[in-house]
């Protein structure tokens, strides 16, 4: 029962982490009509940048994450402008081929910049406490509380402000949205803004509760699609509910499967979804 | 270097071109023909390399079999496993838009890559299969690198000319037309999901038959020879450059892009050993800036496809 208990808290912690990239993830689906290869990159190079700051410059911790969060809209954004708002009147796949490509490129300047190896922010241990046998740590409840938070915030703001709201109804159906006469570039800006926000945010907390390392973004990009299909494709919300479910499974799964195969779960996940009920769990847009 | 040395690198690098042209020709029926996305490629590739090993060595405790049974039947085999994977994978997404496979392509490659790694009574895990039998050896006493090169352009030769074929039959319209124009086709009557499949599943085979080809190459795999990424990436910017839907470009691309990959390993040679990892990197990020700069100003690639006339018809 504690050993559940146990993993039902890792597994939402995973499950913060891949709902906060699959934000990103389903928005430019849903928005930019392309499953973004490179998101899980941006993540990474959140989670760099505030390891450049925190750990190589030692200046605060909360410097870092102010310093990660622009850095990767930033990137996003040069990488948009550069590259996908030429193919944005060609088929959406080129763009998908070129984020591919992106992703190597962000990748590769990452190691050019930081190397290969693995890092920690701290090289201190911090030992775990315990809750009637369950082991936690404050980082990770640090974690799981400050995405909670900004579900809050990206709820209010999907739902309150004109710009969420013209998001919503644009990854709804981007037609039907520029014919009633929003900005699209304007809320195309937007989608990187909080998408790669949110992926900074992801990369780092996943450098926290793990390690550093150059394919960290990229090994959890396939929980970030199989999270964005699940909660339905367009629909920042239901990547989040996508998010946990997959974390927990993910988590769960160490329970019958050998703990290396527990990248498996996102695609088992992602192939029984796509058999029974493509549209994902919340009747997302069809394919 | 000398010049017997010279050529011998000359018959390796076009050797290594050629199983890179194999693969190319492959990822060319499912994207360039048919219109499909798989980022997998590095997976069929390694299912063939591994499936064509453990049929042709000879038995050992390290990983299942080998048989050793004779390198056709390896080949064969190899064709046969990943042609069965492309199924289940295209079953599962083909009735999606495209970017479902690209996404499930991905989740193949990772988990391939963790089957290689852990399943050691299969795969031999980290330490890999050895041993792996080198086709025709001694048939032309000292020039066994010769002949082996000769094999793989006759492959090549045959998969082109089968390739060339079905392009211009009435399947290979089809799948030009369910590509370009998907609802017109199945207006038309064509079953478009029973069309993508056989194109998915023709691509990954070709891609499995190069993996043998490697293995039987190099003697030695594995994991390690198979990073998922990039090697699925190079194969797409050799097909891209080439000439996506030109069965002529893919095999063009491959040897170029082969050859600028190669070139840009002599330039980073240059560099002091202590900034090895970075040359490495380096040179990803001038393949993935070459892509783009493909994709933004030749899209069409080096040899641009040309489908044949169409026959009018007098009614």
């Amino acid at each position: 029962m504690i050993e559940v208990l146990q993993l039902l808290l890792y597994g939402t912690l995973l499950g913060s982490i891949i709902a906060l990239g699959a934000v990103g993830v389903t928005l430019t689906f849903g928005i930019l009509g392309f499953a973004n290869f490179a998101h899980g990159d941006l993540m990474t190079l959140g989670a760099y940048v505030c390891f450049l700051i925190y750990t190589q410059l030692a200046l605060p911790f909360w410097l870092g994450v102010a310093a990660a969060v622009p850095a990767t809209i930033f990137a996003a954004m040069v990488i948009d402008r550069v590259l996908f708002r030429r193919f944005r009147q060609s088929r959406p796949i080129i763009s998908l081929i070129s984020s591919f490509g992106a992703a190597l490129i962000l990748r590769s300047l990452i190691q050019i910049v930081w190397g290969t190896g693995t890092y920690m922010y701290s090289a201190q241990i911090v030992l775990a406490q315990r809750f009637y046998g369950i082991r936690y740590k404050w980082d990770q409840l640090g974690i799981i509380l400050t995405t909670l938070g900004i579900v809050v915030g990206l709820h209010l703001f999907l739902g309150r402000t004109k710009v969420g709201k013209a998001m919503r109804a644009m990854a709804d159906n981007p037609t039907l949205a520029r014919l009633s006469g929003i900005d699209t570039e304007r809320v195309i800006v937007w989608t990187w803004v909080i998408g790669g926000g949110l992926a900074a945010l992801a990369g780092l907390f996943l450098a926290m509760d793990t390690r550093l390392q150059p394919e960290m973004g990229w090994f959890l990009l396939l929980a970030c699609f199989a999270a964005a299909i699940l909660g339905g494709v367009g629909k920042p919300m239901g990547a989040i509910a996508g998010g946990y479910i997959i974390g927990i499974m993910m988590e769960l799964s160490t329970l019958v499967l050998p703990t290396e195969y527990s990248p498996v779960v996102p695609f088992a996940i992602l192939v029984v979804l796509l058999l029974f009920r493509p549209t994902g769990l919340f009747a997302g847009r069809s394919s | 270097m000398t010049g017997a040395g010279l050529f011998a690198y000359l018959v390796f690098f076009l050797t290594f071109a050629g199983i890179y042209a194999l693969l190319a020709q492959g990822l060319n029926v499912q994207w360039g023909f048919a219109g499909m996305l798989n980022v997998g490629v590095a997976a069929f590739f390694a299912i063939g390399a591994y499936t064509s090993a453990i049929v042709t060595t000879s038995v050992s405790a390290g990983h299942l079999g080998g048989f050793g049974l004779p390198w056709p039947l390896g080949f064969l085999a190899a064709m046969v496993i990943a042609a069965l994977l492309g199924l289940f994978i295209g079953l599962v997404t083909l009735n999606l838009r495209s970017d479902y496979l690209a996404i499930a392509s991905i989740g193949i490659a990772e988990i391939v890559r963790l089957v290689l790694k852990n399943e050691e009574w299969l795969t031999g895990g980290v330490r890999g299969i050895a041993g792996i039998p080198r086709p025709l050896d001694g048939v032309v006493p000292g020039q066994n690198a010769l002949v082996l090169l000769a094999l793989v352009i006759v492959l090549i030769g045959l998969v082109y000319w089968g390739l060339e074929r079905i392009y211009r039959a009435p399947w290979g319209r089809v799948q030009r037309g369910i590509r370009d124009n998907e609802a017109a086709a199945r207006a038309m009557g064509k079953d478009s999901l029973v069309f993508r499949l056989q194109a998915f599943v023709i691509g990954c085979a070709l891609m499995g038959l190069s993996g043998a080809v490697y293995a039987h190459f190099v003697g030695f795999i594995s994991p390690e020879a198979f990073d998922p990424v990039f090697a699925t990436f190079i194969v797409w910017v050799m097909l891209i450059a080439g000439g996506s839907g030109n069965n002529r470009g893919a095999i063009l691309g491959a040897f170029v892009i082969w050859g600028v990959w190669s070139g840009t390993q002599f330039v980073t040679n240059q560099l002091p050993a202590e900034y090895v990892t970075q040359a490495s990197a380096l040179r990803v990020l001038l393949i993935g800036v070459l892509l783009q700069v493909i994709l933004i100003y030749r899209p069409e690639g080096l040899l641009p496809e040309r489908p044949p006339k169409p026959i009018w018809r007098r009614d």
